[in-house]
């Protein structure tokens, strides 16, 4: 397989895209012909989706058998278009793994040239979706992980299997051995089906049911049977209240969304395995339908970030998401869990596993902390009071110029959002916390989504205190930790002033210091 | 660590901005009223019925603009402070929304020195001061030109001699 990728195949197409490289043509690749085929098949696919409706709607003007053959020549011709663009691009796509650095020559007109330095390489990652991995191949992304946009990854879409596996390992290998070799190799973690419980429980639940609603609601209107869509479900409910209507609606689209929840964990996180290799490198492998292996090295590691989203910290389980420098950071992959080095698992799992990826003994996540003064608690139940009270009052002063109705929501949401608040607030403030472990500075803080971060002290390039007229008043600050890697700043909100900086000062050995006032005790 | 009473606090950076800043300040804040005032009065000039109602928040406008471009400045010239040693930048920023940063010398990655067009015209400049965090950039507004200069040179001297690799 891998040979037919290997050097370019055929002399006169090497012919026609070369220019001053010529020398050195033997090194340079091609990526996998196959790629035209799987970009067909693709194409086809969202053909065929397209035009099942197309053809119901044109059939009813035009007749059957016009409508099909209008709708298959359409198909023909993007198809052609789709294959013939993805020829041309693989015709004029080049690359070479020098031994300096990693070049990737592209573009019909304008070509594009992109070279990465060997030695800035930080994350070779592989993705295969369904028909890549019928066919045997893979998209790799190489990345340097700086911050100056596109021009840090470089991207190989796609090519065999064997080859995307030896690229992995040629680039991410060097000076194997280097870091202290007292923790295990092999498989940190794996996939333990049981943890499909937490599925449901987050974020993405509620969010695809409403999702799955919309959709009913907006495929029906394609077809312009929205109306009857809605006559149909109002002649089910025929016999019922308006309440029990709107119940049973709400639980068939939170079913939905379990459903979808459980759908999409399936296809994120099958066949998960978290592995030190031989070098200092952890590799995560998941997914059911699309394939999909993210390599971070250890040296750019610089902490781990225990992540729990509220409904499933009330479960008692907690994601790990790595906190590092240089791994690919764009559009596409925002989303996507580049930097989850474990799914939703159960506490002390999750507690393990950040060990065990921190080569430490114990969790710098589970370390105790410092807890903020009481003045943090009260910031944030003001805050939660104005945020319910600011709309109500809005609601309220309408419901009084125009209409009672208006009132009377205005009071439920009191009624509803003031205890929500009130309980949100109070575990926000539970929440927040920091405090030195180890070689980690550990900060946490959120409610909805509370993060434990433990950044190593020595990945600390920064510190930010800020302080606001109010905060002043109350005698507490904002710490931020700023850092090369993941998010960039980590913040321990409302600190008490006096202690806050005073645990910046030692995290940091010699940074603050300097700066410092220390006034004795008063008297 | 903390006793209670002990009390530790941040001390300010030594060295104030360039005077000329409170000019410039005061001449962002005018050009920042004059477009809205400017805009408002040629409205009320030409549009006879609403003329009243649209030349009395011009006015308002203005006052405030002006009060705030007299009071701001002089509030701004004393909190706005900045150091640097042979270690860190230090620098404070804001009134209300006090923020100290800090980034150590071995960290820096990069210094600018940037001169908007009303900066140019106050002989001012900026210099920004960034690592390699995407959110630890430290910028140091208001500086004399030639200080400016003299600052970046330093750092960019500071940060060749430091060790380090920046991340």
């Amino acid at each position: 397989m891998s040979s037919e990728a290997a050097v370019a195949p055929d002399a006169e197409g090497e012919g026609g895209v070369t220019g001053p490289e010529a020398a050195t043509a033997a090194d340079w690749r091609r990526l996998d012909r196959r790629t035209v085929l799987v970009n067909a098949l693709v194409t086809a696919g969202v053909a065929a989706g397209a035009a099942v409706p197309t053809t119901l709607g044109l059939s009813g003007r035009f007749g059957f058998g016009h409508a099909v053959a209008w709708v298959l020549a359409g198909a023909i011709v993007l198809i052609g278009c789709a294959a013939a663009g993805d020829y041309v691009r693989w015709r004029r796509t080049r690359y070479r793994i020098g031994a300096e650095r990693v070049e990737l020559h592209t573009g019909l007109l304008l070509v594009k040239k992109r070279s990465l330095a060997r030695t800035r390489i930080r994350s070779v990652d592989l993705t295969a979706h369904l028909l890549q991995r019928v066919l045997g191949l893979v998209s790799v992304r190489i990345g340097t992980g700086e911050h100056s946009g596109n021009e840090s990854t470089l991207e190989l879409d796609p090519v065999p299997r064997s080859e995307g596996e030896r690229l992995r390992l040629e680039l991410l290998e060097r000076a194997a051995g280097d870091t202290p070799g007292t923790h295990r190799e092999g498989e940190l973690a794996a996939l333990d089906p049981r943890w499909i419980r937490y599925a449901p429980v987050s974020f993405v639940a509620p969010a695809l049911g409403g999702a799955a609603a919309g959709a009913v609601m907006q495929v029906s209107d394609w077809f312009g049977a929205q109306g009857q869509v809605i006559d149909w479900i109002g002649d089910r409910f025929r016999d019922t209240s308006l309440l029990a209507m709107i119940v049973i609606l709400a639980a068939a689209a939170v079913v939905a969304g379990v459903v979808g929840a459980l759908g999409l964990w399936v296809e994120m996180w099958w066949s998960y395995r978290l592995e030190r290799e031989p070098g200092g490198t952890l590799r995560i492998r998941r997914g059911l339908l699309t394939s999909r292996s993210v390599s971070i090295e250890e040296r750019r590691l610089r902490g781990v970030d225990l992540v729990e989203p509220l409904g499933i910290r009330l479960c008692g389980a907690a994601r790990v998401d790595a906190i590092t420098t240089g791994l690919a950071k764009d559009d596409e992959e925002q989303h996507g869990d580049h930097n989850t080095l474990l799914p939703a698992a159960p506490r002390p799992v999750a507690d393990k596993v950040a060990a065990d990826v921190l080569r430490e003994t114990t969790s710098p996540t589970g370390a105790p902390l410092t807890g903020h003064p009481l003045a943090a608690r009260g910031r944030r139940l003001r805050r939660a009071f104005w945020a319910v009270t600011a709309p109500v009052l809005v609601l309220a002063l309408l419901g009084v110029l125009l209409t009672p109705v208006l009132f009377w929501i205005a009071f439920a949401c009191a009624v509803v959002g003031l205890p929500v608040g009130v309980f949100l607030a109070r575990d926000a403030y539970r929440g927040l916390g920091h405090a030195i472990s180890g070689d980690y500075l550990v900060v946490r803080s959120g409610t909805v989504r509370r993060s434990t971060a433990a950044l190593e002290r020595a990945g600390v390039i920064g510190w930010t205190v800020r302080q606001t007229y109010f905060q002043r008043r109350s005698g507490v600050l904002s710490l931020t930790a700023t850092t090369a890697a993941g998010a960039g700043a980590y913040t321990a909100y409302d600190a008490d002033a006096s202690e806050g900086l005073d645990f910046a000062s030692e995290a940091v050995p010699g940074l603050l210091e300097p700066f410092l006032e220390r006034t004795p005790p008063a008297r | 660590m903390t006793t209670g009473e002990r009390t530790v606090r941040l001390r300010p950076p030594n060295n104030t901005l360039d005077p000329r800043a409170v000019g410039w300040w005061r001449a962002q804040w005018l050009l920042l009223t004059a477009v809205p005032v400017v805009v408002l009065a040629v409205l009320g000039a030409f549009i006879e019925p609403a003329r009243f109602w649209l030349l009395l928040p011009a006015a308002i406008l203005a006052v405030l603009g002006i009060g705030c471009a007299v009071l701001f400045p002089l509030w701004w010239f004393r909190t706005h402070r900045w150091e640097v040693t042979d270690e860190a930048v230090y620098v404070r920023t804001g009134v209300i929304r006090q923020e100290w940063r800090i980034a150590p010398m071995s960290r820096i990655q990069t210094v600018d020195t940037v001169r908007g067009p009303l900066e140019q015209l106050y002989r001012l400049a900026t210099v920004t001061v960034t690592t390699a965090s995407s959110k630890g950039a430290v910028r140091i507004e208001g500086l004399g030109h030639e200080l400016a200069a003299e600052l970046a040179e330093r750092l960019t001297r500071i940060t060749q001699e430091t060790p380090g690799d920046a991340t």
